[in-house]
């Protein structure tokens, strides 16, 4: 095996070595996506199990994708059709996967460590694809492949991740993948929002919106949950665009060469303007082709051979 | 009879810490004399404990577990319970009123003692509840269950909400010269909190109870005691905010006292990198800061007892997310070895250690227990404190097995645990 671990749960697990041996697979797989016949036979016979106790779309979605285009056979299970409803613990529903025999199990959980139950139960290989408020490494590489296509290297590029940070495992695992790679990262948003400690991550705290969006090379915002509302984080939507939303009138101070980025989904008009995310800067559409790519490199280094 | 000899007699109630014999009749202690020395007793026919290379020191109390009986007794039944109690060197437990049904009325007390009595190898004494179904909405009958044998009030795993509720709680417990154990964490504060907020909280995910929690609601409750004059009881303290509210109170001369369990002063927040349930507790293991403070809270007296906040679960409650996992662990048969370590590390010396798990907590009960002197109950702990072990929750006699220490290499166990003169526990966890 490719890399150390049967499971991808952490971006803290893996070495430099490992992120860029995933990133330079994904680069070979990327083509593959662009071909008429969009299959090769590389994980035929192996099964991958979707198992999102969360909706999604994109991310599923990906994950399947990129299981079919390597010829895996690739299930999906989500709550409302698997026995979750009826009070089957996660350990049990993975142990009755498991005698079913399958290769790989993407999971996506609300409770932060899940994951880790079922990667410690099963012998199956396990991608975490999002745990709580924890993880969601397959997002940090596919964006950090994305940023690596367009500037070529991380050395000396400063990375601004801006808004809900401490409900947000793409925020966590992208600080620690791109700090890892050598980039600075800074974050800012309301300070309902920053969590205590977060600097021990390797990330510095920026002084003003007017900071992160100036002095970095890339933007990256995140999605901002309409119902943390009710959760005295901030007064309304319309004040969080107003200071924390990234419009054309912000983006004047940013350097020419600015990518900006988000993980989806983009609630417009409240954390990004629609002609900021339609504009010829934003990355939002390459990062989900990106990710199918990524996604079919790990799905290749974990079970692949 | 009993006839303990050979042991170092540890006894601070009565400022007694030699080597000498002990002399046990009818379950009484009849009395202590020197090993070589003259004695006026008969001891044809005495059991004869040799004593040498242990301690022997008051029967030790835990003030703080839950016995889940009535209604959990799949966790843990009284006599389960006790047996633990047991084997951990206890003789005396006190048990919180979060039964199903609440222990809020004379019926649900006299029940719990009835099955003490029945199937319990160790003596039981229930708390009450401060109010109604723990609801906080209105006063439990303290005088009822003052009657039916409660030795203090608490609504123990909840905070008494509403202030002028809990002023008039404590007014009224006066009247029945009840002491009021505080749970204390502020709800609101507290959220959907899953462990202490911190570094490793920031890391991994899991939302964060800040140490504010806890502060604010033993800062309310000192101020209330102030204003009542009721005798007060911090539970389980795991911050170094609390520790220094309660050591200013106790230098005003408030009426509080405080305990702390093992695994705040063993163990820190880092531990729940894994995600391991069995270190989810409320409140939650703290700062490596905070276990500091509490340790020096221990040592300046400002925490008065260890208690061990003894709460079985099942794997059932454990054995899942954990977001979704129960709080709580399972303390009696670890307590004696994690609290030596404090003796060891230079934190209390053996007295202190005895007086914070015999004579403070019998006080603060207003039970007559903690001392070895002449005619009280034969309540009696013989510790070895070197013996060395690993801690095995299969043998655990708790129903329950959510320990975060098993595994570990620990010294020191209880080997004789006595109760009213008779020998309910030989041997001993763990190891």
């Amino acid at each position: 095996m490719p890399l150390r671990s049967k499971d991808l749960l952490t971006i803290e697990q893996l070495s430099v070595d490992e992120i860029n041996l995933i990133l330079d697979t994904a680069d070979s797989m990327k083509e593959i996506s662009s071909r008429d016949i969009k299959k090769v036979p590389t994980l035929r016979g192996k099964t991958v199990i979707n198992l999102f106790y969360e909706p999604s779309t994109r991310t599923r979605t990906s994950f399947e994708i990129a299981g079919k285009r390597l010829s895996a056979d690739v299930v999906n299970i989500s709550t409302s059709s698997s026995s979750v409803s009826k009070g089957e613990t996660l350990k049990d529903t993975g142990k009755n996967l498991q005698a079913m025999s399958p290769d790989l199990v993407v999971i996506r959980h609300s409770a932060a460590g899940a994951p880790k139950i079922l990667a410690d139960a099963l012998p199956a290989s396990i991608i975490n694809a999002g745990d709580g408020a924890h993880q969601h490494p397959t997002q940090a590489l596919l964006d950090a492949f994305t940023i690596r296509e367009k500037k070529g290297t991380f050395e000396g590029l400063t990375v601004s991740i801006i808004g809900d940070i401490s409900h947000s495992r793409v925020a966590r695992s992208n600080v620690a993948c791109l700090t890892r790679l050598g980039a600075r990262v800074k974050v800012y948003g309301p300070f309902t929002m920053i969590p205590y400690f977060v600097e021990e991550l390797g990330a510095a705290v920026a002084p003003s919106m007017e900071d992160a969006v100036a002095d970095t090379d890339v933007i990256m915002m995140l999605r901002i949950q309409m119902e943390r509302q009710s959760a005295f984080l901030f007064p309304s939507l319309r004040e969080y665009s107003t200071f924390f939303g990234l419009n054309l009138e912000r983006l004047k101070r940013a350097k020419k060469d600015v990518l900006i980025m988000h993980p989806g989904p983009v609630n417009r008009g409240v954390e990004i303007a629609p002609e900021v995310a339609d504009g010829p800067y934003a990355l939002i559409l390459e990062q989900v082709a990106n990710g199918v790519a990524v996604r079919m490199a790990l799905l290749y280094l974990l079970i692949g051979k | 009879m009993l006839l303990i000899r050979g042991g170092r007699v540890i006894d601070p109630q009565n400022g007694v810490d030699e080597q000498l014999s002990l002399f046990v009749k009818d379950g009484k202690i009849v009395d202590l004399f020197p090993d070589a020395g003259q004695h006026k007793h008969n001891l044809a026919g005495a059991r004869i404990i040799n004593a040498e290379g242990c301690l022997v020191v008051p029967g030790l109390i835990d003030m703080h577990v839950h016995l889940r009986e009535p209604g959990h007794e799949y966790k843990e039944t009284i006599e389960t319970g006790c047996r633990a109690a047991a084997a951990g060197g206890f003789t005396s437990v006190a048990c919180m009123p979060n039964t199903s049904p609440v222990n809020d009325n004379q019926a649900v007390t006299e029940y719990i003692l009835d099955r003490a009595a029945k199937s319990g190898c160790v003596n039981v004494y229930p708390v009450g509840a401060i109010t109604a179904g723990l609801k906080g909405e209105f006063l439990a009958p303290m005088g009822e269950l003052r009657e039916a044998g409660a030795v203090a009030v608490s609504d123990d795993g909840k905070t008494v909400k509403n202030s002028e509720l809990m002023r008039r709680a404590m007014e009224y417990a006066k009247n029945f010269s009840l002491p009021v154990i505080c749970h204390c964490e502020d709800t609101d504060l507290v959220g959907n909190g899953a462990m202490n907020e911190g570094c490793t909280s920031m890391r991994i995910g899991l939302k964060g109870i800040p140490n504010a929690a806890e502060d604010i609601i033993v800062a309310r409750e000192v101020s209330l005691s102030e204003l009542t004059g009721c005798r007060v009881h911090i539970a389980h303290v795991s911050t170094k905010g609390s520790v220094d509210i309660i050591r200013e109170a106790k230098s005003r001369g408030v009426n509080v006292t405080a305990e702390t369990a093992p695994h705040y002063f063993t163990l820190s927040d880092e531990s729940l990198e894994t995600f391991d349930t069995h270190f989810k507790v409320n409140p939650p293991l703290r700062s490596a800061r905070d276990v500091q403070s509490i340790k020096k809270g221990l040592k300046e007296n400002v925490i008065d007892v260890i208690a061990t906040d003894h709460a079985p679960h099942s794997s059932l409650e454990k054995d899942v997310e954990f977001d979704y996992a129960a709080s709580g662990i399972v303390g009696l048969e670890t307590a004696l070895p994690l609290a030596l370590r404090l003796v060891t590390e230079g934190v209390l010396t053996m007295r202190s250690l005895i007086e914070k798990c015999t004579v403070h907590p019998a006080q603060i009960l207003g039970i007559p227990k903690g001392t070895l002197g002449r005619g009280c109950d034969a309540d009696i702990t013989i510790i070895d404190p070197s013996a060395a072990g690993r801690v095995d929750v299969s043998r655990f006699k708790s129903k329950s097995r959510n320990s975060p220490f098993n595994g570990w290499e620990v010294e020191g166990r209880a080997r004789y645990t006595i109760v009213k003169g008779r020998v309910v526990e030989e041997g001993c966890a763990p190891g």
